[in-house]
């Protein structure tokens, strides 16, 4: 039922407050709600954070509990985890929503072009295999006949 | 001592040689700094006793600053230049007539024929009430020359547009241009447009310089001179474009039309209309 846990070194994703958009692996956990926290390579300084605020990714890191900065770092270059979260699927929407948001009036209208023009294409091979479609079907209701 | 009364007399000698040719210098060279600079003011002749209490009275003081010498009269006020300038209170006017005498004696500033019933009060002082044509003019930071506007108002509404300046009265003037969406030269208040993140390089475009408000201001005529009825016919009824216009529109556009057929795709932006539809929010908008 449950496919990602809070364990020593998941990847989590911190989806609100002031490292909002930022990646941070759970070193410890200190209380039930609480855990301690460190992203050296996404500039997130060792804190306590509260598990509400993560949202866990696939990601798990390999280093023993409570370890330094150091090693975490060590961990997550090793696993490339940076790249490995850009070319997730998360993180792509997120970054669609951004560039959406920021989009200026041209752009939109550029958007809109590209759109239609993009629809069209389709719907016209559409209405080729439509059309081929009806003539075959037409062919074999003859040839029922 | 003889020797050095001769020393003495040698140098003093010289000195003197040295001071005559030098006096004379000396003192056409003070004569000039007289005329140049002030004297140097003498500390005061009155010493102190005690805080506020002088040695010497008010007329010892006089004579001691030789004030005897030093007399100043007031230079010459405006007012006493003005009142040697009187021109002639009255004037002899040639009469016609027989056994008129001829002349009269006309005053020439006249007492004035009606005084109102009430005085008007005098108006207090303000400062810093301009008229509208001193005013500040500002301008928005996101307008710059070349700024893709989206009216809001008028007949034009939701269409793109080119900005080119701001004019005197702080309106901006606009233009289409007109081949893309049919809006002229023009003039468009800053307050109900849309300033755009687009901007169209105007770098080298020249403005003709008679497009001021002067020249795009609406005529109106006003010479009724007939009764009501026939009013209403005299005032333009039908808009005519000039030829001044037309050539106008020609300058500017085709310089205009060069630079946005640079940059792909522009020329539809332009043609196209600005609307809102569900879920479209202009506070959350980037324009």
């Amino acid at each position: 039922v449950f496919k990602r846990f809070v364990e020593i070194g998941r990847v989590a994703f911190v989806s609100f407050g002031p490292h909002a958009g930022k990646l941070v692996a759970i070193v410890d956990v200190i209380d039930q709600n609480r855990a301690l926290v460190d992203g050296p390579c996404s500039g997130v300084r060792r804190q306590a954070m509260p598990f509400k605020c993560m949202q866990l990714t696939d990601f798990v890191l390999k280093f023993p509990h409570s370890a330094r900065q150091k090693h975490v770092r060590v961990a997550w270059e090793k696993e490339n985890i940076n790249e490995k979260w850009a070319a997730t699927r998360w993180a792509k929407k997120i970054e669609a929503r951004e560039k959406k948001a920021k989009m200026t009036d041209f752009d939109r209208y550029k958007v809109m072009k590209a759109k239609k023009m993009r629809n069209r294409i389709i719907k016209h091979e559409m209405k080729k295999l439509l059309k081929e479609a009806s003539k075959k079907g037409k062919k074999l209701q003859k040839a029922q006949k | 001592l003889a020797s050095q009364m001769a020393g003495e007399k040698k140098a003093g000698d010289k000195k003197a040689a040295e001071a005559k040719p030098a006096e004379k210098k000396g003192s056409q060279k003070k004569l000039r700094e007289k005329a140049r600079k002030p004297k140097k003011h003498h500390a005061s002749r009155n010493p102190v006793l005690a805080r506020g209490i002088g040695r010497y009275s008010r007329s010892a003081m006089y004579a001691r600053k030789a004030m005897y010498k030093r007399k100043y009269t007031a230079p010459e006020t405006k007012i006493e230049k003005k009142k040697k300038e009187k021109p002639p209170a009255t004037i002899t006017k040639p009469v016609g007539g027989d056994k008129n005498g001829g002349s009269r004696v006309v005053k020439v500033r006249k007492m004035p024929r009606y005084y109102p019933t009430e005085d008007v009060p005098r108006k207090l002082l303000s400062h810093g009430k301009k008229p509208f044509s001193q005013h500040k003019r500002k301008l928005r930071a996101s307008i710059t020359p070349g700024t893709v506007l989206i009216l809001l108002t008028g007949r034009h509404r939701g269409k793109r547009v080119v900005f080119l300046k701001q004019l005197a009265t702080g309106l901006l003037l606009v233009t289409g241009p007109l081949a893309i969406n049919r809006v002229p030269l023009r003039r468009a208040h800053q307050k109900f447009v849309i300033a755009t993140s687009t901007k169209v390089d105007i770098n080298g475009v020249r403005i003709p310089k008679h497009l001021t408000d002067a020249y795009f201001k609406k005529k109106r005529l006003r010479k009724p001179k007939h009764q009501e009825g026939e009013i209403f016919d005299t005032e333009k009824e039908k808009y005519e474009i000039t030829e001044q216009r037309k050539s106008d529109q020609k300058a500017v556009d085709t310089q205009i039309l060069a630079r946005i057929k640079k940059v792909p795709q522009l020329r539809g932006y332009l043609r196209s209309t600005f609307s809102l539809s569900n879920g479209v929010y202009p506070h959350k908008l980037v324009f």
